[in-house]
């Protein structure tokens, strides 16, 4: 018991460590602290990208569904395949537009393109309330896995503070740069856990991994095709909800600024062409569900299983090893989140509201004061609201994703103006916030969020139709290229 | 225009796997151990690569002027 907490404890203070050291020299300014001074190649910019698909979500979601409902797991190996290969032409016209004007955040993409304060302003307002319950997600996965990785010897309560305390300091020093270097040691640990329980524990159980999926197949028939367990989750939900999510991928915050970071387009493509090969240990981490639900059926909280298989399994050093993995995959996207959180909350809804010219240097300390606010404010919910892990991330979802339509026209459409994108924008918040507040998700035998998806390209559609189309705004063109 | 061949190559693997899973939705034949279904998802997953990695070859590394924008 305390050896796996000493291992645990080891991976959390060195991954700190790490992300105080990578912060490197010279003087921080809001550039170097937002987007890494825009000088990330290939390698860090990947480190980055995959900091963020994989989350504490995949180790305990992912499994956690493919114990509880089975097939309808699936879609998570596939929505990134689709985010990748949007990304593959959206972001570089993005990033050439981000470099050309400086750009920090998402609303500045907004502000930059549209023109319309109001628009950046929505785009902040959902973003942060967006991001807050995703940073929530992150450190309750976190509390769960360092509890039961060091046998109960750590509460979940004091395993979230230490360790977003940690996350606080290195994510103050250094910012994007801290955050990937800790991206590289959550990388290699993560990796290499997830391969030795992937092909570990169905061969421990089973002899192998066919084996495993014949044993399934007999005792749970059902969970090899949609639905699953579930009565909701068909092909219907699964499309929609992969198309929302994966038309949702980079239109989070943290990962449209991370491209930002990139030193040049070509690194952005590249990565997109590399990215989906990263997608498939989750396989792995599928397979562990399913050998958990066949070797401890009938646990309370599905999300527990990979870790209640692990500690069950193997000696406490190495549950210890996977918890600390663990652990750091949250404080990534934790750091990531927080980040882009605090840069968006001063330089998108500070500075408009004060009203004066705000300096640079201003506004960086600014963002280390939302930062902190910020990371008090998901501590605050993490601690008291605790719930079903993958829930939250498609609440998140659903309210990102309503920013493809402004992002994609605003690349592709030269004249589609602000209001257009605006009308449909709000519209789509409208419709899925009342569905999940009306318990109407999903809806139709569709994902919620794609459901407002939808309703939002129509307004749009039709507001563009409608409303006169004026000339193209001067140098619109030139912004992108 | 090579853009658009490009952006054809790049969309056939998600495109054909998402398309499909309304008539892949069985778990027979089970190949290399997976059920149907889910070779079919892994198999299109594992070689986007492949597609996205000849659209780079065509397209470029994006340091050229968009798409909208090589048009005027």
């Amino acid at each position: 018991m305390t050896v796996s907490l000493l291992v645990i404890l080891a991976f959390i203070v060195f991954s700190a460590v790490v992300g105080v050291v990578g912060r490197g020299r010279g003087e921080m300014n809001l550039e170097r602290w937002s987007v890494g001074g825009r000088r990330f190649g290939v390698l860090l910019v990947w480190l980055l990208m995959a900091g963020e698909i994989y989350t504490t979500f995949t180790f305990l979601g992912a499994s956690g569904w493919a114990y509880s409902r089975g097939a309808p797991s699936f879609y998570i190996l596939v929505y990134g395949t689709l985010g990748y290969t949007i990304s593959f032409f959206l972001l570089p016209p993005i990033w050439r537009l981000a470099k050309r004007r400086g750009l920090h955040t998402q609303p500045d993409f907004f502000l930059a393109r549209y023109d319309s304060p109001a628009l950046a302003g929505v785009v902040a307002l959902v973003g942060v309330v967006s991001i807050v319950p995703y940073l929530q997600l992150q450190l309750a996965g976190l509390g769960m896995i360092v509890e039961i990785a060091s046998g109960g010897a750590f509460g979940s309560t004091s395993a979230i503070l230490v360790a977003f305390a940690l996350t606080c300091v290195f994510v103050y020093t250094s910012g994007l740069k801290g955050v990937a270097w800790v991206a590289v040691v959550k990388d290699v640990t993560m990796i290499l856990a997830v391969v030795v329980i992937g092909f570990g524990l169905p061969a421990m159980y089973f002899g192998g991994i066919g084996r495993m999926m014949d044993a399934l197949a007999r005792a749970h028939p059902a969970h090899l095709v949609f639905p699953g367990s579930t009565t909701t989750m068909g092909v219907g939900w699964v499309v929609s909800t992969i198309l929302l999510t994966g038309l949702g991928f980079y239109c989070w915050p943290h990962m449209f600024a991370s491209a930002f970071a990139a030193k040049d387009a070509r690194t952005i493509r590249r990565n997109a062409v590399i990215m989906p090969l990263y997608q498939l240990p989750i396989l792995l981490i599928l397979f562990v569900g399913f050998t958990a639900l066949l070797a401890i059926p009938g646990l309370k909280n599905p999300d527990t299983a990979l870790l209640a298989l692990v500690t069950r399994s193997y000696p406490a050093w190495f549950a210890g090893f996977v918890g600390g993995a663990g652990a750091v995959t949250a404080m990534v996207p934790a750091s990531m989140l927080l980040l882009v959180a605090a840069t968006l909350a001063a330089k998108n809804i500070y500075r408009p509201l004060v009203r004066r010219d705000v300096g640079n240097a201003e506004l960086m300390r600014a963002s280390r004061v939302a930062m902190v606010v910020i990371a008090l404010a998901a501590l605050v919910l993490a601690l008291w609201s605790p719930k079903e892990l993958v829930n939250l991330l498609i609440f998140g979802y659903d309210g990102v994703a309503q920013f493809f339509p402004g992002i994609a026209l605003g690349v592709f459409a030269p004249r589609v103006r602000a209001r257009q994108i605006m009308a449909g924008l709000v519209t789509g918040e409208v419709v899925v916030v009342s569905l999940i507040w009306t318990g109407h998700d999903p809806y139709l035998g569709m994902n919620a969020g794609f459901v407002g998806l939808a309703v939002n390209a129509l307004v749009t559609a039709a507001a563009v139709a409608l409303m006169p189309a004026g000339p193209e705004p001067a140098g619109i063109r030139e912004r992108f290229s | 225009m090579r853009t658009r061949l490009a952006f054809a190559v790049a969309v056939i693997p998600v495109l054909v796997l998402i398309a499909g899973l309304p008539f892949v939705n069985r778990p027979d034949p089970v190949v290399l151990g997976l059920p149907f279904l889910l070779l079919w998802i892994v198999g299109w997953v594992a070689v986007t690569p492949l597609f996205l990695g000849a659209a780079y070859l065509l397209a470029g590394g994006g340091d050229e002027p968009s798409p909208e924008g090589d048009r005027r």
